[in-house]
């Protein structure tokens, strides 16, 4: 049952400063429409995990930490990988995150993660089959919202992104009929990398990635997944309000836009020209 | 590996469509007797029923708001609806389905008429096969309707995607499991906006207008039909009162 | 522009401009929707619509037939088929003053019991209150409960009471129709408080359709008619 939330309180002058200022073309912190915060990213950050990475975006931290085993895959793709990835909204990162087992909002971020991650195929799972119909590498990826400051999808995405970038893990092989881990360790086979773009939508006004307030006043924020060739893998509208046909034009232009200049901040690559 | 073939040469899908034709569509509202309000909708082979109850007290009443009412709104499928049945407990899809839908019908349900109480909205899925959160949320709309609730209007939804490289409307589960992306939208007609959007798969942003586009055009078609079954209720008594 | 009498859906355009609002519609900048599914009225310059479902909004002064849900220590909870329960305080129904420690609520009205009732206030704020202290007022003993939807109240009313009337006439029926869409038929002849139940489900199917006055005496006389002969 998805039952309507509690609001988060937040002062009615709040709210209407935050609208004053969108209406000026401001917002509280300064940044223009279209401008990210501060990214800070550390990977290998717990070393016994596979693979991890902490996302600071402002003052939200997210970890991502990556744990990889040898199972059974699926009945419908035996020779494929499996993947799964799950988000715990943890207690200690807001006041409205309560212990308990997953809710419909840490099981909607793990969704939409894993849609960027899974429909894009990212990770080559068809290489990762030890046995094929008996054992493949299973590899689970655990987001945990340490601090939860606005943008949540965004700081998921990309730190589940760069941990499985920065992915190492042992090399398995079959001897026997036994899984024996060996000495070597190889890196996950990544073939694309898939880049989250949150904008709150905040009347006819478009926030790129909003911050905890801006989120509250608005409540309503689009997210889109892009690709290096600037193919988009997962689209998701979060919350009540709703959007425009031209509002949504108007987002498409701008995810693309900041999705490529954040790819060239983070991977610092030559831009690629994209046909218009 | 042989990839199945999902739209011939001559531009026909398996089940016989075209791009841009919906499946069969067939409406009939206030099915229920004991909800305040009901529809059920089959589209293809879809089955899905939906039912709602209120606005009434809600219990526990710490859930309710001092100047709205709330929705509580549960998508569920019947374990006996996929092939491989399905264990009754909801699962993720299903508690974050749940949610998608009932966010994409609180901008329509005039909440702020009934403080302090609570709407139910359930969509059960008896048979599916493609495209139940748009048929659930089309048929919850209309179950608001039937319910008396004030509404600031109705809401259609749609998918459209993208299947062996072309934009097709309506796509049923073998396009869905196979084809490159889904797009399922709610559009509100009289508002003019996107209630609800989504999209997984891979696709150009191009491409993915053309589905906008294409959907919203489903969403237009499957408005009318909705408001079709509405009136279709008064127009069947109006002809017994005829015959008498 | 919409025409009177047209069966509208919500969010259907009723009109464009300066018109005054009825019940059941809503203003969208210069446009005015309906909010039910109803029909459309247009009279000189007001829009409005007659919903054709929906529930009840207690109001202040309505008479209300409900059914006693709960026992509290000084106050009763009725559910009065409406959003809200209704809250009847020991002091509205007894007529005298309560003391807790000589009345107990289970002895004067217990879970199920009838009431017809009126409602004294109710804001946002908090739940319709309800009285019995007046004359025709008081817990139900015997006769049948039927719900109809409350927007078709004032058509089983009928235009100065004409349909009422006729109704009460041709079965002998005591009836009490509360604005809540509940409605008592009491009648020494339990088939005359059935036939009422009938007409009822009648006038909650077709109370949009005209000519039902005549439709509704037509079935009377038929079926008391019926009844005579068996």
């Amino acid at each position: 049952m998805s039952t309507t939330p509690q609001r988060s309180v937040i002062s009615k002058i709040l709210q209407d400063d935050i609208v004053k200022l969108a209406n000026k073309g401001e917002r509280i912190d300064g940044r223009s429409f279209d401008e990210y915060r501060k990214i800070k990213i550390t990977t290998g950050f717990v070393e016994k995990a596979e693979g991890s990475a902490l996302v600071e975006l402002g003052s939200t931290r997210v970890l991502a930490g990556i744990k990889i085993e040898i199972g059974a895959p699926f009945p419908d793709t035996p020779e494929e990988g499996v993947l799964s990835v799950t988000a715990e909204l943890v207690p200690l990162a807001s006041e409205s995150f309560e212990p308990g087992p997953p809710n419909e909002d840490s099981i909607a971020l793990a969704r939409f993660v894993d849609r960027g991650i899974r429909e894009s195929k990212a990770i080559a799972l068809k290489e990762l089959c030890l046995e094929p119909g008996k054992k493949v590498h299973v590899v689970m990826i655990d987001i945990y919202v340490l601090d939860h400051s606005g943008n949540l999808i965004d700081a998921s995405s990309l730190a589940a992104l760069a941990a499985l970038l920065t992915t190492k893990y042992p090399v398995y092989k079959i001897e026997n009929g036994q899984v024996v881990k060996t000495e070597e360790t190889r890196q996950l086979p990544i073939r694309e990398r898939p880049i989250a773009t949150t904008l709150a939508i905040l009347g006819d006004k478009l926030l790129l990635d909003p911050d905890l307030q801006e989120e509250q006043a608005t409540g309503t924020y689009i997210s889109f997944v892009s690709l290096e060739d600037g193919r988009i893998c997962a689209v998701q509208k979060n919350g009540l309000a709703t959007i425009t046909r031209k509002m949504l034009s108007e987002a498409l232009g701008i995810a693309r836009a900041k999705s490529r200049e954040l790819r060239q901040l983070l991977f610092q690559e030559e831009e690629t020209t994209e046909q218009a | 590996m042989g990839k199945i073939k999902l739209i011939d040469e001559n531009g026909i899908r398996t089940d016989g469509r075209r791009a841009d034709e919906l499946r069969p569509i067939k409406i009939d509202v206030g099915t229920l007797e004991n909800a305040n309000g009901s529809a059920y909708i089959e589209q293809g082979k879809c089955k899905i029923l939906a039912a709602v109850y209120g606005p009434h007290e809600a219990h526990p009443r710490h859930l309710t708001q001092p100047d709205r009412a709330i929705l509580r709104c549960r998508y569920h499928m019947a374990p006996f609806s996929v092939p491989e049945r399905k264990s009754p407990a909801p699962s993720r899809r299903e508690i974050e389905l749940s949610k998608v839908i009932r966010e994409s019908l609180e901008p329509v349900v005039m909440t702020e008429l009934f403080p302090r109480t609570m709407i139910d909205i359930f969509i059960e899925v008896l048979q599916a096969d493609g495209g139940t959160r748009c048929v659930g949320l089309t048929a919850a709309s209309l179950a608001l309707a039937d319910a008396g609730i004030p509404l600031r209007g109705l809401v259609a939804a749609c998918a459209a995607g993208k299947v062996d490289g072309q934009i097709v409307l309506d796509l049923n589960d073998l396009e869905d499991k196979e084809g490159e992306a889904d797009c399922p939208i709610a559009f509100i007609p009289q508002l003019n906006v996107f209630s609800l959007l989504q999209m997984d798969g891979l696709m150009a942003v191009e491409e993915y207008e053309e589905a906008v586009h294409l959907a919203l055009e489903g969403c237009r078609r499957i408005y009318e039909m909705q408001i079709e079954a509405i009136k279709k209720k008064y127009r069947e008594t109006k002809a017994e009162e005829n015959n008498q | 522009m919409v025409s009177d009498k047209q069966i509208v859906v919500p969010g259907e355009v009723l009109a464009e401009g300066d018109y005054r609002i009825g019940e059941n519609v809503y203003r969208n900048g210069k446009t005015i929707l309906a909010t039910m599914v109803g029909i459309a009225r247009v009279e000189e310059d007001k829009v409005s619509v007659i919903a054709l479902h929906g529930f009840y909004m207690p109001m202040v002064g309505d008479v209300v037939i409900g059914i006693v849900e709960d026992v509290g220590v000084t106050h009763w909870l009725v559910d009065i088929n409406a959003p809200y329960p209704g809250v009847l305080r020991a002091s509205e129904a007894f007529g005298r003053a309560f003391d807790p420690t000589r009345h107990e609520l289970l002895d004067e009205l217990k879970i199920g019991d009838v009431l017809i009732a009126k409602i004294l206030s109710f804001d946002r704020t908090h739940d319709p209150v309800l009285t019995l202290n007046e004359s025709g007022l008081g817990k139900v003993k015997d006769g049948v409960v039927v719900s109809l939807t409350p927007s078709k109240i004032p058509r089983l009313i009928g235009r100065k009471g004409s349909m009422l009337s006729i109704i009460q006439q041709k079965t002998g029926c005591q009836i009490v129709v509360g604005q809540n869409g509940m409605v008592l038929a009491k009648s020494q002849d339990k088939r005359m408080e059935d036939l009422v139940i009938k007409i009822i489900k009648l006038i909650e199917r077709e109370a949009h359709t005209s000519g039902l006055t005549n439709r509704v005496a037509k079935l009377l006389d038929a079926e008391i008619e019926q009844m005579r002969g068996t």
